[in-house]
């Protein structure tokens, strides 16, 4: 009996009229938990009662705290006939399960039910208090926190990142349970929203024990989805990456971890708890009880959630703590070799992270993915959902073997999917394959000082870039040369990711949503035919939309993409594929060669001047984007680029005098001038659909940007301004005789007026930027097309940016000079201590670990070695004036902050409903999250069998979003929080019946509860700490009873 | 290929003043994508046709989302589902609630009833505004009648804290509620040159000087929507200054000689005034009957302000008059009722010098 749960109802609003001859209603709560219900007293002929109810206790396990949700209901007294439900509300408690989220959840909830809507609201207390529980086979995992972030959550230091966990559980359907013939809807939709929080809770558990396993305390990019396979089953299954977070308390940002970081390398592994703040009042304090094995080391297969297992899978390292730390000698050689090879022990090698601590990303190899075809059988036991494990085995294995193949030894920014129709599924996975620095992967911290001088050491920007491959054994045509901005090591002509751009990359110009989109019909057909005609069309799909984003990319003149994610859809009869990335222009990679076309019949004299008028089109909006993206990198000569590398001071010279005769020639001819120019043949009318389609794509109006990733490239001076929306589009496919041509425009035309009109309607927020764009594509019907979009809108100041920029730019260049005389210095600093303790020397060693560790020649790994050639490096980035792009958030200048103190002066103006903002990104703009209040997660189905009466269908969905954020913000607020970030819509699934006037729809979304400050308000509340939350999350003492 | 669903939902509730405007006049979709078009929209954005009709349905959508909130104002500060920054609030009740001088000047004074409301359509042809708008402004109109009629307290405070309007736009209600309950007769011909501005503004005074609120010092008989019963029979008693032929020669007398050689009009002061001192007092002896009470915008016309404007007389003179005629009662000795006087006369005299114009 580990903790005791404690509810109070104060009070209604807003309650539907539910008695007719009074126009009032008779109200009472009931509340449920586990299989304990208590009851209100009714509070007679009231539209706003006030219950006042006593406290309501559950003493229940920590296993089903975790697990059920509470459940809240509003029902109507009613003397003769059966009391009427007025609907619900479902209160996830696991924020009160960790300590350092939030203490209480009290506030106005909007009373909600699946056929009517949102019908009042109800206020209500709800308090845990969590008793100590030393049971060491414990099935609960409560104290390890879940974060939606795929990055370090902002006031968190990573100490440990472990790695990739997941699960899943699988049960029956409610809506496809034989009961479903003989209840009403509002029962069978209740049973569906009741099971899915119940198995997202009992997922969510289970995913803790791993990371505990681990001896991890939190996970960062969680996702979790649910695949409704309809006949055959309801899954839900969530990946996340596990870590070893230390809260940054915000008086000192750095731990003192500066001295001699190879010795404390030694002792922090097996020190017992690394934080012992997140455990202290939690009931997980048994982890030190138990005899774990040395973590990195260990694979993390799939195993079952109990902790008894598979613990001797590592017995080098001896008995946990305590043992080690004692044989040093032996030992160091023993971590080394563990460094290397802890990435390759695991079995998935994976992170859902797609942004990263400095230093961390080593390489980036490319975007591997992989897709299976799958039919789908009923789940027979619930209990081992074995098949559908298999099936992610399999494709994560492939997933690995891709990584391999580009001599990498992890997989960043991963991410699974599926797409089901009828009984065919398809499963696919992707993300970035990557070299990554091992040093965050073990118990060690490293960071402070050490983690500067690493920086210092690698040329700005421009490593992660460098191919982790082999030269002479590429796993594909590429073509390759030396580094544009250090001239050390080679890089590929363009790069495709599915991570955010790294914080310390340089780009030139601002970046753009790219987007490909195809549509394949295919034959209606049935079970294996039907998958087998899917698995055909597949590939070819994979290339076309490969194709198409390269085109895209090289009108845009850039050469890297990044947040790319590629979502194939299976529909009756067609598939869909919808890919988006972020196109930018990457110092470190060559210029783009332009497109070339070339006509299959080179005699025809009017053929060619069609061609020759499309290639000239083509040129001209080459240009016209380069002007409008500001892309103008500085020219350098190809004849440069294929030599051996020359000396740094000399290459500047070398520069001028061999440009002017060439340069001319790259300026006039584009097409033409480079080798690597890209050769699109028009050789049938397909190819001439390709090239009109690229040319439709109309650039967002002026004063507008897009991106997919969480910041724009080249913008850095945000305004608090934010507008987070949802839109959603369902067209029909009027003529039956679709061709591949007329559906691909269809869809073409369905996405581009999609965002046309986004940015017609927040047009008042111009200079704005529209980020984390993410489109959606599902077939729910035969000829129905949906597109779900969420994204962020975020003004930015226009006449503030020449200002930071220049700012910033001084600031850069005087940083710069300032390392170059510490860098002088340093040899002298080195001699003296001449110990392996020096930081600088550590640093030293890991970046050789690293580079043999992926197999890079060794010519390179010594590239460190010399101190002049260190010096040279750096001369160089003085001399290109790079730009580091850094959010606001972190560094801005003292202009900006007098400048949100203006702005946010009239936004924080009282009403009698505090804002909660919302957004998918891990920030916001011009404001400081202090605290990370747990995760939201929530689904919800709402049915109507009177469409036309509400609307019709957009007037349906219309309300249903809206309601859907309401009871988000509701959350939130209960919990204490004033926004959402890492927002997301995973799940929209709309169902329509016009004939019958009933529409159906799902909607699951989550994020993360914080509560933010703004800067300008800052300063003002670090003088009286304890109001910093406002809402009753400060109210500690009285919690504590 | 058609769309089929097309909607937009942001945190923050999007709120388009153009558009909201085009909906509040009762224009339809198509007529309001017209009218969009029209102002050049198309060319500033860069946008199609088609853009902006889904851009117009998606915020008629959320209006009529908004309507229901919007008839119980504190209900859309509390409720949850529509995030709008409180500026944002205030602005779209206030443009809820405001009405049309032309729409209010055919209803001022009509019983609020559903004969009125099938009226609508002519008087949607009559004015040029759409019959959906006459619709919602009638309603507004009935909607705050029926919450503040039996209310206790200052009337425009009631329909401002029930309704969070400005407080312009709380009093000009007030003057509305006023008239509909009082049924003052507004639409006759002679009286069309009176502006909403003209009647709102007698009513205020009206409301301020002869409702039981005015001299009642206990909040339980503070009402302002009728018209002081008790002090409508007092006036009865003013009769005597034109019953009695010597009081009424004495007043003419005193007035006439304050007067001398200020007045442009004065020979036609002196000629009319036995007429015009009638006029005013058989308003107020008459105004126990409830057909009189509605006449008396018509009367003020026909017996005060016609014979005066036939003889041209200025504005100013006007005043001087007034100011001489409602003083020198002080100074006639056999009459006794000279705060009830003064309680009458301060009202009329303020209300028929802004009635006073072409």
């Amino acid at each position: 009996m580990p903790g005791k749960l404690k509810v109070k109802i104060v009070a209604g609003r807003h309650l539907p009229v539910m008695d007719r001859a009074s126009d009032l209603t008779d109200a009472f709560v009931e509340v449920k938990f586990g299989n304990t219900t208590f009851k209100t007293d009714v509070y007679h002929k009231s539209l706003n009662p006030q219950w006042n109810s006593e406290w309501f206790k559950f003493e229940v396990d920590d296993e089903d705290l975790q697990d059920e949700p509470l459940q809240i209901t509003v029902l109507d007294h009613d003397t003769y006939s059966a009391n009427d439900a007025i609907g619900k509300v479902y209160i996830d408690i696991d924020p009160l399960l960790y300590s350092e989220a939030a203490t209480v959840i009290s506030g106005w909830f909007p009373i909600y039910d699946t056929i009517h809507g949102i019908r009042g609201e109800i206020n209500v207390v709800v308090k845990v208090d969590l008793f100590n529980d030393l049971n060491r086979f414990r099935q609960s995992s409560c104290g390890v926190k879940f974060f939606c972030t795929t990055s370090i959550p902002k006031c968190y230091r990573a100490v440990i990142i472990h790695g990739f966990v997941e699960e899943l559980v699988v049960n029956e359907d409610p809506e496809y349970q034989w009961i479903d013939r003989i209840r009403t809807p509002r029962a069978s939709n209740e049973a569906r929203q009741r099971l899915i929080s119940l198995m997202s809770g009992e997922l969510q558990r289970k995913i803790g024990l791993k990371v505990l396993e681990m001896r991890g305390n939190a996970v960062v990019g969680y996702l979790q989805c649910f695949d409704l396979e309809g006949e055959s089953g309801l899954v839900v299954r969530a990946i996340g990456t596990a870590c070893t977070l230390d809260k940054l308390s915000s008086t000192a940002a750095f731990l003192p971890a500066c001295n001699s970081p190879s010795k404390e390398m030694k002792e922090i592994p097996f020190n017992e708890d690394p934080n012992p703040n997140t455990h202290s009042s939690g009931p997980s304090t048994p982890l030190k009880n138990q005899t774990y094995s040395f973590s990195p080391s260990k694979s993390y297969s799939r195993q079952s959630s109990s902790s008894d297992t598979d613990l001797s899978l590592t017995p080098k390292t001896g008995m946990g703590s305590g043992s080690a730390g004692k044989e040093g000698g032996p030992f160091k050689a023993l971590l080394r070799q563990q460094t290397q090879s802890a990435l390759e022990q695991r079995e998935f090698p994976f992170f859902t992270l797609t942004a990263f601590p400095p230093g961390f990303l080593v390489h980036v190899g490319g975007v591997v993915s992989a897709r299976s075809v799958k039919l789908l059988d009923r789940i027979h036991n619930p209990d081992e959902p074995e098949t559908r494990d298999a099936w992610w085995a399999e494709i994560r294995q492939e997933i690995k073997s891709h990584a391999k193949a580009l001599g990498c030894h992890a997989v960043v920014g991963y991410s699974e999917s599926t797409s089901i129709c009828e009984e065919v599924c398809i499963l696919s996975a992707s993300g970035t394959a990557a070299v990554l620095n091992p040093r965050f992967l073990q118990d060690g911290t490293v960071e402070g000082c050490l983690e500067q001088r690493l920086e210092e050491n690698l040329p700005a920007g421009c490593g992660f870039c460098h191919i982790p491959y082999d030269e002479l054994n590429m796993p594909f045509p590429a073509h390759l040369t030396y580094c544009y901005s250090c001239r050390k090591q080679k890089v590929p002509d363009v790069l495709f990711t599915t991570i955010d751009l790294p914080a310390d990359a340089t780009v030139i110009g601002k970046g753009c949503l790219i987007q490909a989109r195809l549509c394949r019909l295919k034959k209606k057909a049935q079970a294996e035919a039907n998958a087998t005609a899917i698995s055909n069309l597949l590939p070819f799909m994979e290339y076309e939309v490969h194709t198409q984003l390269m085109n895209k990319l090289k009108l845009k003149g850039m050469n890297a993409l990044f947040g790319l994610r590629i979502q194939i859809t299976v529909g009756e009869n067609m598939l869909m594929g919808l890919a988006s990335a972020t196109g930018v222009y990457l110092t470190a990679l060559p210029t783009p060669g332009g497109i070339q076309i070339a006509g299959k019949t080179p005699n025809d004299g009017s053929y060619e001047q069609h061609i020759s008028h499309m290639q000239k089109k083509i040129n001209d909006t080459i240009a016209k984007n380069k002007e409008l993206y500001e892309i103008n990198p500085p020219e350098i000569p190809e004849e440069i680029i294929g030599s051996p590398i020359p000396e740094p001071r000399q290459r500047s010279r070398l520069l001028r005098s061999q440009s002017e005769s060439s340069d001319e020639v790259i300026e006039l001819d584009l097409s033409h001038g480079k080798k690597d120019a890209f050769v699109l043949e028009i050789d049938d009318t397909d190819a001439m659909e390709d090239v009109h389609s690229l040319l439709t794509d109309v650039p967002p109006p002026s004063g507008f940007y897009s991106c997919n990733t969480e910041i724009m490239p080249g913008i850095n001076n945000w305004t608090s301004e934010i507008q987070m929306f949802t839109s959603v589009r369902v067209s029909r496919l009027s003529n039956i005789n679709l061709t591949n041509q007329t559906l691909n425009k269809n869809f073409n035309d369905l996405c581009e007026n999609l965002l046309k009109s986004l940015y017609f309607k927040l047009r008042s927020m111009i200079p704005c930027c529209l980020c984390h764009v993410n489109f959606t594509v599902s077939l729910p019907e035969d000829e129905l097309i949906q597109v779900t979009v969420t994204a962020v809108a975020i003004t930015f100041d226009k006449h503030q940016a020449v200002q930071t920029t220049k700012t910033q730019v001084e600031k850069s260049s005087q940083r710069a000079s300032i390392d170059n005389e510490e860098l002088l210095q340093f040899p002298l600093e080195l001699c003296t201590d001449t110990l392996a303790s020096h930081p600088f020397s550590s640093a030293k060693e890991h970046l050789e670990s690293t580079s043999s560790n992926s197999g890079i020649p060794a010519a390179q790994r010594d590239r460190c070695n010399s101190w002049i050639e260190l010096i040279k490096l750096k001369a160089q980035t003085i001399r290109r004036g790079s730009i580091k792009t850094t959010m606001p958030v972190e560094k801005a200048s003292p202009l900006t902050e007098g400048h949100f103190r203006q702005r946010s002066a009239p936004a924080c103006a009282n009403s009698t409903v505090g804002v909660v903002k919302m957004t998918p990104l891990s920030f916001i703009p011009g404001a400081k999250i202090t605290k990370y209040l747990g995760i939201i997660n929530m689904f919800f189905i709402r049915e109507t069998t009177s469409l036309r009466e509400e609307g019709g269908v957009s007037g349906f969905l219309h309300a249903f979003i809206a309601e859907v954020f309401a009871m988000v913000r509701a959350h939130v607020a209960a919990l204490g929080g004033n926004a959402v970030v890492s927002y997301i819509m995973k799940q929209c699934v709309f169902m329509e019946n016009p004939n019958k006037n009933q529409a159906q729809c799902l909607i699951n979304v989550s994020g993360d509860a914080v509560i933010f400050v703004r800067e300008s308000e800052l300063e003002i509340i670090s003088t009286q700490q304890p109001i910093a939350s406002c809402q009753p999350a400060c109210s500690g003492g009285e919690i504590a009873t | 290929m058609t769309n089929e669903l097309d909607i937009f939902v942001g945190n923050t509730t999007l709120i388009d003043e153009d558009v909201y405007r085009l909906w509040l006049d009762g224009y339809s979709v198509s007529d309001a994508v017209g009218l969009r078009v029209r102002s050049g929209i198309l060319e500033q954005t860069g946008a199609t046709a088609g853009v902006l009709q889904s851009d117009t349905m998606d915020h008629y959508r959320t209006f009529h989302m908004l309507e229901r909130l919007l008839h119980t104002p504190p209900k859309l500060l509390h409720q949850l589902v529509f995030q709008i920054p409180p500026s944002r609030q205030a602005l779209l009740i206030e443009r809820y609630y405001a009405f049309d001088e032309a729409f209010v000047r055919e209803v001022l004074g009509k019983k609020l009833s559903k004969g009125t409301k099938k009226d609508l359509d002519n008087i949607s042809a009559k004015t040029g505004v759409t019959l959906k708008s006459c619709r919602r402004q009638f309603d507004n109109f009935k909607r705050v009648f029926k919450v503040v009629e039996e209310m206790r307290g200052s009337l425009a405070g009631n329909i401002q804290q029930h309704f969070l309007l400005s407080d312009r736009l709380a009093r000009d209600y007030a003057a509305v509620v006023f008239f509909a309950n009082n049924r003052f007769e507004t639409g006759k011909k002679k009286l069309q040159y009176l502006t909403f501005g003209d009647l709102a503004f007698c009513a205020e005074l009206m409301i301020q000087n002869w409702t039981p609120g005015a001299v009642a010092d206990s909040q339980l008989d503070d009402m302002d929507v009728d018209l002081d019963k008790e002090f409508l029979q007092d006036l009865k008693e003013l009769k005597v200054l034109v019953a009695d032929k010597d009081l009424l020669d004495l007043h003419k007398s005193l007035v006439c000689t304050a007067l001398r050689g200020k007045l442009s009009v004065f020979a036609e002061m002196e000629a009319n005034f036995k007429n015009l001192s009638r006029g005013l007092v058989n308003i107020a002896s008459k105004l126990t009957h409830t057909k009189d009470v509605r006449d008396l915008f018509v009367d003020l016309v026909e017996k005060f302000i016609e014979p005066c404007r036939s003889d041209r007389w200025p504005l100013n003179d006007v005043r001087l008059f007034l100011n001489q005629y409602s003083a020198s009662v002080h100074s006639l000795d056999g009459f006794r009722h000279q705060t009830l006087w003064d309680r009458y006369m301060v009202t009329l005299r303020s209300c028929l010098l802004r009635m006073y114009h072409d």
